[in-house]
């Protein structure tokens, strides 16, 4: 082959492969992706068995323990609508009520069933906001 | 003294602009001595911005909450220690250190190039100026660090640091990241230089390489002691989460990875200009933007330093830098002309392209997906996120990939490789590789996790090679020169510093991978609630909860925590030898008024302390999460009667209500994980240190190179010159 053609050749192969990955970079990465809604979200569009990222606040008083299992609510940002969480799991250290938290699950009965170890605290230094206000 | 401090940066930003207008000036016009005091007003920011740094520090040390930045951060009773690295755990605090270290770094690299690089140097300076002025003017518009709070109001202490932040590798990670993020601006300095003024070949590469493979090294333990940190303080018990963070801190590394190999071939063959230059404004762009993340609050992360003022100035500068630089590349495309042609695809070079690019799609990857709640949201108005398995999954095999090209880039010839040679080399490691994949399906359960397999075959290939390349070189020098082998080995060594240094990367990095690869395969974890005198099993440990600890004011790490509620756990291992274990979980004061005098005590931060037994063949990992919903009702109790006893009197009662958790202990919950391999990571990654060390030193040879082609250059001028 002349090397003009095998570049040309090498050129395309290189481009496929490129293509095919950035492809499944963006196919696999929707496909696999979860949800991000809200506590009112998540009770008035409740598909059963369908993966959501809860995020919103620790109502404060909501948080029991049940033998190996954390219960707490889980409400919106801003407003009261909330959700009954029940987590099993690492808790990370800066869980408290009141904090903003991301936790991965389903929605069985009523109750979000998160997933195991999926709870996430946002922003360890939000408590510096809280002493401010008080 | 908040006055000098910001009087220190706002004379800094002067300077800066200054050493902008001198070099260019000096450049235009070619008035070498505007160029050189271009140059030395970098210096003199360095200056300032040191006395600024040590008047911050001092403040700090002095406990002088007149500073606001102090009150926010430290208090009397936090130690001396986190006292000293409370400035970087703030906003403004970071950019000053992050300033510092870039004017620190500007001014080495200027000195060292005084007497070289004449046409590129000027331009580098202002690049320089021009990123250390962005720095200043963000502190000295929006985000002092001086800002200081009116002598009638000084609260008599501070709020303290973040608990979080309380642990030994908080001294060293901020300070290692952003040494590497602002090394790599040395580089991506002079590469614009270069573009300006035409002279695109490998000198300035030679100029500053060395910084790039500093910053490389830094950036790259700050990423691991960041690994560190959350493997030991966080109390989840992993190294790697894919938070938006590391991998902000991740993507430069990557990219900068490609960079170190690639000007390779740019040295050696006049090839990949183009490619080098967008390889260096990536770096240095995704650099900014990790500075940028931490700040913005855009994505949620552990490390948010909160909602920030200065997210869109960072967005702007960012922007200013990508299309700048484009223009610049594109340009100057013509003098960016390969000088060689790639003759083959089973050569070095083709090799180091393909590394290069499979570096490039990991780091695409994770951009990807570090985005993709904005991508996600800008596409389908839903917001979105992808976790850890969305990442291990396509980075896996990628990080195979690039481990297995590991293993034959270096031993394949420039240009054309011949199948004879490639086979002489590969033979002995090829068998060494399937002789341990027998091994390992023979002795071990190493096949239940078909990555970690393959990776564990790929490291033994890779480290047999480099051990080869080692052992050949020696023989080859000892029948040459009959020197004794452990000697040649050393001059071996010695005397081709940048290979072999870079031999001893690829070993740290293939030991790192295979740590990695045990530990995420074969993790053994178990989270249980136990009672005291029962007993959970791991692994083939068997692990006892003994009894309670609580102690008052003796906090073993000496973060400063006055509560702290542990467990004694006796640990059985096979049945065999026994050891003690005795995680515990510190508890911080709130200062919050709305709580009860005793409340306070327990219900503000809390921050396990986690024993780690490390081990060469596996790490022991507990933690503890004491219940003290027993206490509630004695602490309410305590809150209502004791409400304006003094601090002597709040200590006796706290000192109580522990005793009583002691005496009376609930059930606590525990996370337990026997992990094989972790230590391997950071031996690996000190092994990595090591060899960048030695390839970073300036050899001897080097040196004298140096000195000859000065005295060549300047015999050169004497002659073309015409004497008056």
């Amino acid at each position: 082959m002349d090397p003009a053609r095998k570049r040309r050749a090498r050129l395309i192969v290189a481009l496929t492969v490129a293509l095919t990955l950035a492809g499944a970079l963006v196919y696999t990465s929707f496909a696999s992706s979860t949800e991000a809604s809200t506590p009112s979200q998540v009770m008035r569009a409740s598909e059963p068995g369908r993966s959501y990222e809860l995020t919103g606040k620790v109502v404060d008083g909501s948080v029991e323990r049940e033998g190996e299992a954390l219960r707490f609510r889980i409400r919106d940002r801003t407003g009261p609508a909330s959700v009954a969480v029940r987590y099993v799991g690492a808790v990370p250290d800066p869980f408290r009520e009141g904090r903003e938290v991301i936790v991965s699950g389903t929605l069985q009965a009523g109750t979000f069933v998160a997933e195991r170890d999926s709870l996430v605290t946002k922003c360890p230094s939000k408590f510096t906001k809280e002493q401010e206000r008080s | 003294m908040a006055g000098v401090g910001a009087a220190c940066l706002f004379v800094g930003l002067l300077c800066a602009l200054y050493a902008v207008g001198a070099s260019l000036a000096g450049a235009r016009s070619g008035r070498r001595e505007l160029a050189v005091s271009g140059r030395r007003a970098i210096y003199c920011l360095a200056g300032l911005l040191v006395l600024a740094f040590a008047i911050l520090e001092a403040a700090y040390l002095s406990s002088d909450f007149s500073f606001a930045l102090v009150e926010e951060s430290s208090s009397t009773d936090t130690p001396t220690f986190y006292k000293v690295t409370g400035m970087w755990s703030t906003q403004d605090g970071s950019l000053l250190l992050w300033v510092l270290l870039l004017s620190l770094f500007s001014s080495a690299v200027l000195f060292l190039t005084r007497k070289s690089l004449r046409e590129i140097t000027p331009y580098a300076t202002a690049v320089l100026g021009v990123v250390a002025a962005f720095f200043l003017v963000l502190m000295v518009a929006w985000e002092s660090p001086f800002d200081s709070i009116a002598a009638a109001s000084v609260p008599p202490d501070g709020r303290g640091l973040n608990p979080l932040l309380r642990h030994p590798a908080m001294m060293i990670h901020p300070p290692m990241l952003y040494t590497g993020y602002v090394g790599f601006t040395i580089p991506f300095a002079f590469a614009v230089g270069a573009l300006i003024t035409r002279r695109t070949g490998a000198d300035w590469i030679r100029a500053t390489r060395r910084f790039a493979l500093v910053a490389w090294t830094f950036l790259g333990t700050g990423i691991l002691l960041g690994a560190l940190w959350s493997y030991t303080e966080l109390g989840w018990g992993g190294y790697w989460a894919w938070d938006p963070v590391e991998n902000a801190a991740l993507m430069p590394w990557l990219v900068g990875t490609a960079f170190l190999h690639s000007i390779i071939v740019q040295e050696k063959r006049g090839m990949l200009k183009v490619w080098n230059a967008s390889l260096i404004v990536t770096t240095f762009v995704l650099a900014l933007l990790g500075t940028f993340l931490v700040r913005s609050g855009i994505l949620s992360s552990i490390h948010a330093f909160g909602a920030s003022t200065i997210g869109p100035q960072f967005l702007v500068f960012i922007a200013l830098v990508v299309i700048g630089s484009m223009v610049l590349i594109v340009s100057r495309l013509d003098s960016l002309r390969s000088e060689a042609r790639l003759d083959s695809l089973v050569s070095r070079e083709a090799f180091f392209l393909l590394n290069n690019l499979v570096l490039l799609a990991i780091a695409l990857v994770i951009l990807w997906g570090t985005f993709f709640p904005l991508i996600s949201e800008a596409l389908t108005g839903r917001e979105a996120s992808v976790g850890p398995p969305w990442f291990n999954a396509l980075t896996t095999p990628l990080a195979l990939v690039l481990v297995l090209l590991t293993g034959i880039g270096p031993v394949l010839a420039w240009r054309r490789a011949t199948l004879a040679g490639v086979r002489r080399v590969l033979a002995v490691p090829v068998a060494c590789a399937a002789l341990l994949a027998v091994l390992l399906l023979v002795f071990t359960n190493a096949a239940d996790s078909i990555p970690s397999f393959v990776m564990f075959v790929l490291v033994g290939f890779v480290v047999t090679v480099i051990v080869q390349e080692f052992w050949r070189g020696a023989s080859a020098r000892r029948s040459m020169t009959g020197e004794p082998f452990p000697r040649a080995l050393g001059r071996l060594v010695g005397r081709n510093r940048r290979r072999f240094g870079g031999y001893l990367v690829h070993v740290g990095m293939a030991v790192l991978f295979l740590g990695v690869a045990a530990s995420s395969a074969f993790l053994k974890q178990r989270d249980v609630r136990l009672a005291p005198g029962q007993t959970v099993k791991v692994g083939d440990y068997e692990i006892t909860y003994r009894e309670p600890t609580a102690v008052l004011s003796d906090d073993r790490e000496a973060t400063g925590a006055p509560i702290t509620l542990g467990a004694t756990m006796v640990v059985r291992k096979d049945g065999g030898q026994t050891t003690v274990v005795r995680p515990a979980r510190n508890f911080y004061p709130t200062r919050d008024p709305r709580k009860g005098v005793v409340s306070r005590y327990f219900e503000g931060e809390a921050n396990s302390e986690v024993d780690v037994r490390w081990g060469l063949r596996r790490d022991l990992w507990t933690a503890v999460r004491p219940d003290i919903s027993s206490l509630e009702r004695p602490i309410a109790e305590a809150d209502r009667r004791f409400a304006d006893v003094g601090s002597s009197g709040l200590a006796l009662i706290v000192g109580a209500l522990l005793e009583n958790y002691r005496k009376n202990p609930p059930p606590a919950t525990f996370r337990v994980i026997v992990s094989p391999l972790v230590s391997w990571i950071w031996l690996g990654g000190a092994l990595v240190v090591l060899g960048a060390l030695v390839a970073a030193w300036p050899s001897p040879e080097a040196r004298l190179r140096r000195v000859r082609s000065l005295y060549s250059a300047r015999l050169g001028r004497e002659l073309t010159q015409p004497h008056t």
